[in-house]
């Protein structure tokens, strides 16, 4: 892989995935020439601090939850909103969703790991961090069919390794990597 | 939902157009990626495995459209979604309606009616209610049929009362309802003072002046020039220094008309039309 052909890293995770993305968002290197993009399953009604949670080591890095139609900027760590799927307009705009829950979740990994390949094909890099269900991996496998890379946590590193392992299982084609590989990976991105 | 369905962006162009030459719904500036999610959705409810049945059923079924509309728009809502919102309408909002003599609401794309009568509640509460007229649209007959009737699945009620509280809600949630058997109906003060009809916001106009309008989750549906046209029509909709309020997620930051309107509350993504 060439220096600047990733436009997007996209992350999904669940139960057990937060120090991960704690830990991947630490490994940037800042200016990063792409955007990155973090799915969780979280609780929806409820006013949350994800955002200063993700944000609370780098300062220089900037944790947004986009609204509706926002342009999709590099240098960026964007976090998909409670309780809405977030999905990529070929505009490269964010669009919300609130149609029904996918694999119980909304927001579902499935359906912004689709979007994302529908919109970014080979240009988009998809990770896949520790849970408690099965969610991710359909979308894992079009990241991977549209000629972009998927990697998925190791599961004996995660604390929950049921969404890796069926991710793993489903794609042949996917990394199975431990954070601390996965966070060497994106330090290289745009170096 | 059944993913494997593919559709291909040329697929649904010619899906868009047999819709709105058969049928006369124009879905041409909906957001594609939503669209595309939703139509495929209905082929795979549907069964079918190409875009050729669902086209061929277009044509030839007439029964199959009103599924297809209902499945195809997002019908999925909540009463007191996003309690601080109903919070900061509460306390920002409902107080300054009180100085007019009739107040006229506007809910935009009501679906099933769950937000339209957490509104008429925050008005009773209020004491305003017997001189509120409400209107509630939607473009979807079956859901304006479903709104009308008031029911509600019991099963929903512990959240909706949750979610009631968390409004800053002090009153016993079930002396807003009458519950029998699985269901729950809305008591009949809160459904009789509103009137449901069609609108579409993609080709209606203005029909009357309000002084707040609610349209909650309906534009993240839109491509930015349907947002930009239903916005307009919005702001023309309104009396000077109404309100309009929109999903908490959505913002008026990218539309062209931002200028004409104030954020009262940008927590809540409650605006106030200028002068």
């Amino acid at each position: 892989m060439t220096k600047n052909s990733v436009d997007i890293v996209v992350i999904g995770g669940s139960a057990g995935s937060i120090p991960v993305i704690c830990e991947l968002i630490e490994a940037l290197s800042s200016p990063f020439d792409f955007a990155v993009v973090v799915v969780i399953h979280r609780s929806k009604n409820v006013i949350s601090e994800m955002e200063q949670i993700l944000a609370v080591k780098r300062k220089e890095i900037m944790v947004k939850e986009p609204d509706d139609k926002e342009p999709i900027q590099k240098n960026c760590v964007y976090l998909a909103p409670q309780n809405y799927h977030l999905l990529i307009e070929e505009t490269h705009s964010f669009c919300l969703d609130y149609s029904e829950p996918v694999s119980y979740s909304r927001p579902s990994i499935d359906v912004t790991f689709e979007s994302i390949a529908e919109i970014y094909t080979e240009k988009a890099v998809a990770i896949l961090l520790s849970g408690a269900n099965g969610d991710g991996s359909h979308g894992m496998a079009e990241i991977i069919a549209r000629g972009g890379i998927g990697i998925v946590q190791e599961p004996s590193t995660a604390e929950y390794p049921v969404m890796p392992q069926l991710s793993l299982d489903a794609n042949a084609a996917a990394k199975a990597w431990t954070p601390a590989q996965i966070s060497a990976y994106i330090h290289t991105l745009n170096v | 939902m059944d993913s494997q369905t593919q559709l291909t962006a040329e697929e649904l162009n010619e899906i868009i157009q047999l819709i709105y030459t058969q049928h006369g719904y124009d879905f041409s500036d909906y957001a594609r990626s939503s669209l595309l999610r939703r139509v495929a959705r209905c082929m795979a409810i549907a069964e079918f495995k190409t875009s050729y049945e669902l086209k061929y059923n277009l044509i030839n079924d007439k029964s199959f459209f009103a599924w297809f509309l209902e499945t195809l728009t997002v019908n999925v809502t909540e009463m007191f979604r996003d309690p601080i919102f109903y919070k900061e309408l509460r306390e920002k909002v409902i107080p300054t309606l009180a100085s007019y003599p009739i107040i006229k609401v506007w809910h935009a794309g009501c679906a099933t009616g769950e937000e339209v009568y957490s509104m008429a509640i925050l008005l009773q509460e209020a004491g305003l209610l017997s001189r509120t007229k409400m209107y509630a649209t939607d473009l979807n007959p079956v859901n304006l049929e479903r709104a009308r009737q008031g029911i509600i699945p019991l099963k929903l009620i512990k959240e909706y009362t949750t979610n009631y509280i968390k409004s800053g809600g002090t009153n016993d949630f079930s002396a807003y309802y009458t519950a029998q058997y699985d269901n729950a109906i809305i008591h009949k003060q809160y459904r009789e003072g509103v009137v449901f009809a069609r609108h579409n916001l993609a080709v209606d106009q203005v029909f009357n002046e309000f002084q707040l309008i609610c349209c909650r989750n309906v534009m993240i549906y839109f491509n930015q020039e349907l947002q930009n046209r239903a916005v307009h029509l919005f702001h023309d909709s309104l009396s000077p220094l109404g309100y309009l309020a929109i999903g908490i997620k959505e913002s008026l930051l990218f539309t062209d008309i931002k200028e004409q309107f104030e954020a009262i509350s940008p927590l809540a993504r409650i605006y106030r039309r200028k002068k």
